[in-house]
């Protein structure tokens, strides 16, 4: 499974969604991700890829972290996995 | 009936280990969070808090006293040292038998816990001390404090997260003013500035790597504190047949719940326990001049507490001042509405409203006097004392000079 399709299992998951209904440009609030749900997504995020999301639910848009989309979110996981292999 | 005063008062946190010390700071404006300093500090995201510094606590309590005393416990006797020594009262015979302690708090012995987990899981230690369980429960600090001041008639614990000292404060004026009890010695204690305490509220993702700014557009989180605060509360014709010094009246209190969300607040849970609050006091609202905001510099509390700060008092919301005293000592969750009665009592006997330190750019979402960055003289009449706790619970405290 690569990233995209382990990102889109975990917000799935969070979603009570099947996989296939979660698409890249779907935002988590079509998605009926709470904030709640959105820390809970991001901790299983850095667990399943051991990284550390730089991410504060005071001011998401002020993050360092894009969550407006899926699409984001997966490229923002996909540059921090890099950068711990480097 | 019964009128309720305040005639003792004590306090240790991270402005000063005194009530006098703790005023001066506030009217200062000074920041009392700095690197917090502990074991495996360097494995947290979060260096920063509002934690005493330079107190010893060998120079207040022996060594039989230490082993049983978690540092809330020892924060919440040094407070109450200061407030009953103030207050002039000894506890004797009917006195003692009717009067008791309600203290708040959120983690009760966390340090305790803390530090006996990791002996256990990380160390692989089989043994522990015998007193971790007196040490580590939250009623040990209430009952340590009755038997150093025999405090002899209803003594208890209550635990509202981040509004535990104003639910503590509240029942303490309810029984003084039904004639249950005469006098009650009450207010919070709380100690979570350990790795374990601070590593939990990490994960919530709420709290702020630099300062507690509230209600600043800039604001990006909380700051945990530590420390306690203490009182005195008294029936009016008690406190007046013996002579003491009055420091202010408590004259209402209301609680509500937002019956809603775990964590988000509820701007009509908020509204309720104000209104509920000025309703109980007979106190109408133009006569407020101060409120002391439960103000944490998260982007929900602080936009929520105002909208429901203008829903109550319409017009009168802009005239009336609203600060947030954890810009300068953090957030002491469970003790953090007994050391803010503090800047509610300065307010009216000493006409100096403490100020939202941290204050760099206005928020149109909370377009209030927030007395930014600095003290300012005024009198005050009426003040209020907000409290909003995960889980929705509000609890709101009025105070008027008498």
């Amino acid at each position: 499974m690569d990233i995209k399709d382990k990102v889109i299992a975990i917000i799935a998951d969070q979603a009570v969604l099947e996989p296939s209904d979660v698409t890249l440009d779907s935002t988590l609030d079509t998605l009926g991700i709470d904030s709640l749900g959105l820390v809970e997504s991001i901790f299983a995020i850095e667990e399943a890829f051991d990284i550390s999301v730089p991410f504060n639910a005071n001011d998401p848009s002020e993050s360092d972290f894009d969550i407006s989309t899926v699409a984001s979110i997966v490229a923002g996981v996909e540059r921090l996995v890099a950068e711990q292999k480097s | 009936m019964k009128r309720v005063v305040i005639t003792g008062a004590g306090t240790i946190n991270p402005l000063g280990q005194t009530v006098p010390e703790t005023l001066a700071a506030m009217r200062e404006g000074r920041c009392g969070i700095s690197d917090l300093e502990f074991r495996d500090v360097e494995r947290l995201a979060i260096h920063i808090g509002g934690q005493i510094k330079g107190y010893d606590a060998e120079a207040h309590f022996n060594r039989q006293q230490l082993s049983l005393y978690d540092r809330f416990t020892q924060f919440a006797l040094l407070a109450a040292r200061e407030a009953i020594g103030q207050a002039g009262l000894e506890f004797h015979g009917q006195l003692a038998d009717t009067s008791g302690v309600v203290m708040g708090t959120s983690g009760g012995g966390l340090t305790t816990q803390d530090e006996n987990y990791r002996s256990v899981y990380e160390e692989g230690k089989n043994r522990v001390h015998p007193f971790v369980v007196p040490k580590l429960m939250n009623n040990a600090a209430a009952s340590h404090m009755s038997m150093e001041f025999n405090l002899r008639g209803p003594s208890f614990t209550v635990a509202t997260a981040c509004a535990s000292s104003n639910h503590a404060m509240g029942m303490a004026f309810q029984m003084v003013r039904s004639g249950a009890c005469p006098v009650m010695v009450t207010g919070g204690s709380e100690s979570m500035l350990c790795f374990g305490g601070v590593k939990a509220w990490e994960g919530l993702r709420v709290m702020s790597k630099d300062a507690c700014r509230p209600f600043s557009a800039n604001r990006n989180g909380m700051v945990q504190g530590e420390g306690a605060g203490v009182f005195v509360f008294e029936e009016y014709e008690h406190a007046r047949a013996r002579g003491a010094e009055i420091l202010a009246e408590v004259a209402g209190f209301a609680m509500t719940s937002d019956a809603s969300d775990i964590v988000m607040p509820s701007k009509q849970g908020a509204a309720r326990a104000i209104a509920g609050a000025l309703r109980d006091g007979r106190i109408d609202r133009n006569s407020v001049g101060y409120i002391n905001a439960h103000g944490t510099g998260t982007a929900a509390n602080d936009k929520t507490e105002c909208a429901a700060v203008a829903d109550v008092f319409g017009h009168h919301a802009d005239a009336l001042m609203i600060s947030s005293t954890k810009s300068m000592h953090g957030h002491l969750i469970g003790g953090t509405g007994a050391v803010e009665l503090l800047a509610c009592i300065m307010a009216l006997r000493d006409g100096v409203i403490a100020p939202t330190i941290g204050y760099e750019e206005p928020d149109p979402e909370c377009a209030l006097d927030v007395v930014p960055n600095e003290a300012r003289e005024a009198k005050v009449d009426v003040v209020l004392s907000n409290a909003f706790a995960f889980g929705g619970l509000n609890a709101v405290l009025a105070l008027r000079n008498p």
